[in-house]
């Protein structure tokens, strides 16, 4: 009887011994855009890869980009490409930035429910976030002055915009919130408020977020960043890829997680949290398991 | 034969001691001068940092204009202006609402309330200051914020005024616990005297004790503003970060140190922009140095006076 105790716990014991494995590290930094997505494809990995911890931190697209320069991250989310004094800034420290883009967001802009707009023109959208439109009821709502919520510069979102739709820099009453959420929840107060998110952020299921409204793009009825065909087909005019920058082509464990995210099951995820996923060729080092080695080019 | 035994071991005793002193005088001297060595290092480096972004920028536009956009488009725009008046803005109101207030409190602990009641209310006025900053933003953005939006029929919360508030929560331990301490400093024979004089108890206090303890509460004052000028996350939660010249409590602003904050961890090393930032530091250092220069005299004056 003793003698069968003992055994049960020392076979207990050895079981328990597993190979000593090491942990390799994977940091990701940057988009506030991509941080909710890339962290529900983390996590997911990580139940697959055991040996692999990713670890992922917004902070925005401009700090991303600055931490892979920096050689502080392994993979730098940014929903902007890179400009191209951070190009020569990579090439001055040895550093080859690989685009990958592993999906597509759509940027939706929302406001107060009370302000009964639903359609407004790109043109529009610039003047208010120029400074040009100060008031509601210059573009058909309530007379109300109207308050900007943006982001701060290191966001990937902010030199989106200002250098697709605005083509001229922001109004200086753009007041910089310290994240997406932070911009939601502003709105939802601010009864004259505007702000631009990831669809993202607003959506769950298909419907937007109580307490906000979704501003539908163009003339006449305009298209809501919410008709998903209407996204895919480009007929939504705010869809732009979202990139992770690598330091030159993945390997190992990065390129495990590149192929994660592509597999369906990564692909369910992006769609669940409200982007799109991509169809595009993977970046990957000599010798990785994919026959692909084209370099990504992301197709406007 | 007792003192003959003693006489050697008491000298050897003596020139330890000597030695002793000597060590520990030096010692002190060495932390005193270490402490100046490193405030003149972080003054040079911001200083000469900053310094270099006049190759590129001019004097006037850096300290004139109010125009800051270091990323923009086709001409970055280095001009502190808009932040200094938001930090002013900022700085001016939180320490009118925290030096009457503190100053209150502070004569109420250390002249009026009881024993018991100063055992209790003293220990959560410091407790105040133990709250992380970044608790008081939070505060400031779901309780504050929405709270003045409201009384005031603001659009928003994210004013001035929001993060004055905070400030002056933030600073309240630091001047209630100095004038406090220099309110019960004061001896008690002028209040003795006032009393003698017929005065009551709040004629001696107003009139006696805390022009009295003005040198103390000036000091106390100037930890106010230091903390409140110095502050970074609070405000940067609170205050909205609009770029423009605040022109009412009411207004988002943006003060020297969220900017710092906010673009250090996207800025690369060796730009203009990065330099710009060094710049706004040493702005800010001689900023406070002059005021707590200003304060320093006008203390003298008053230990002069009473």
């Amino acid at each position: 009887m003793v003698r069968q105790f003992i055994l049960f716990w020392v076979i207990f014991g050895l079981s328990a011994c597993r190979p000593v494995q090491t942990i390799e590290q994977v940091q990701i930094k940057g988009s506030d855009s991509e941080v909710a997505v890339v962290m529900a494809l983390a996590e997911s990995f990580m139940n697959h890869e055991h040996r692999v911890s990713v670890s992922v931190k917004g902070g925005g697209s401009g700090s991303g980009i600055a931490a892979l320069l920096n050689g502080k991250t392994d993979i730098a989310n940014s929903s902007r490409d890179m400009s191209v004094k951070e190009l020569e800034m990579a090439a001055a420290r040895s550093i080859r930035p690989v685009p990958v883009v592993f999906a597509e967001d759509v940027l939706v802009f929302i406001l107060h429910p009370s302000l009964q707009i639903r359609t407004l023109t790109l043109e529009q959208l610039a003047g208010i976030y120029r400074g040009d439109i100060r008031n509601w009821k210059e573009v058909g709502g309530p007379d109300r002055e109207i308050s900007l919520y943006g982001r701060q510069s290191n966001s990937g979102t902010y030199v989106y915009l200002r250098e697709n739709i605005l083509k001229a820099e922001y109004s200086s009453k753009v007041k910089g919130m310290n994240g997406t959420a932070q911009i939601v929840e502003a709105i939802k107060q601010d009864r004259g408020g505007i702000g631009y998110v990831s669809l993202g952020y607003v959506q769950h299921g298909g419907k937007p977020s109580a307490g906000i409204s979704v501003i539908r793009i163009g003339s006449g009825e305009g298209v809501s960043p919410l008709d998903a065909s209407a996204v895919a087909s480009g007929l939504y005019p705010l869809k732009r890829p979202l990139y992770h920058f690598l330091n030159g082509p993945a390997r190992g464990k990065l390129a495990a997680f590149l192929r994660f995210e592509r597999s369906e099951q990564g692909k369910a995820i992006i769609r669940e949290s409200g982007y799109i996923p991509v169809e595009l060729p993977l970046a990957l080092a000599p010798g990785a398991e994919v026959s692909s080695m084209a370099q990504p080019v992301y197709a406007k | 034969m007792l003192n003959k035994s003693l006489q050697p071991s008491q000298t050897t005793t003596n020139q330890y001691r000597h030695l002793q002193d000597r060590v520990f005088k030096l010692l002190v001297k060495a932390a005193a001068l270490l402490s100046v060595l490193i405030l003149v290092g972080i003054f040079f480096l911001l200083v000469w940092n900053g310094f270099q972004m006049f190759k590129e920028v001019s004097i006037w536009q850096f300290f004139f204009s109010s125009e800051w956009n270091p990323g923009a488009l086709k001409n970055p725009q280095y001009g502190i202006g808009g932040m200094v008046g938001g930090t002013m803005l900022v700085t001016a109101a939180a320490i009118m609402l925290a030096f009457p207030l503190g100053i209150a409190l502070a004569a109420y602990l250390s002249e009026v309330a009881s024993p018991r009641m100063r055992g209790f209310v003293r220990p959560i006025i410091e407790l105040l200051a133990g709250i992380p900053s970044v608790v008081v933003g939070f505060i400031g953005i779901v309780v504050i914020g929405p709270f003045l939006a409201q009384v005031f029929n603001l659009p928003n919360g994210f004013t001035a005024l929001n993060g004055a508030i905070l400030l002056a929560i933030m600073a309240l331990p630091s001047i209630v616990t100095v004038a406090e301490d220099a309110i019960r400093a004061v001896p008690r024979s002028y209040r003795e005297a006032s009393y003698a004089l017929g005065s009551n108890k709040w004629t001696t206090l107003i009139r006696v004790t805390l022009p009295a303890a003005g040198s103390g509460i000036i000091a106390a004052g100037v930890l106010g503003v230091g903390r409140a000028v110095g502050e970074t996350m609070t405000v940067l939660m609170a205050t909205g970060n609009a770029l423009e010249v605040p022109g009412s409590l009411f207004d988002s602003v943006r003060t020297m140190t969220a900017t710092m904050a906010i673009e250090m961890g996207e800025v690369p090393f060796g730009t203009t922009h990065y330099y710009s930032l060094f710049a706004i530091g040493a702005t800010l250092f001689v900023m406070s140095l002059l005021f707590n220069l200003t304060a320093e005299y006008l203390a003298a004056k008053f230990r002069q006076l009473s």
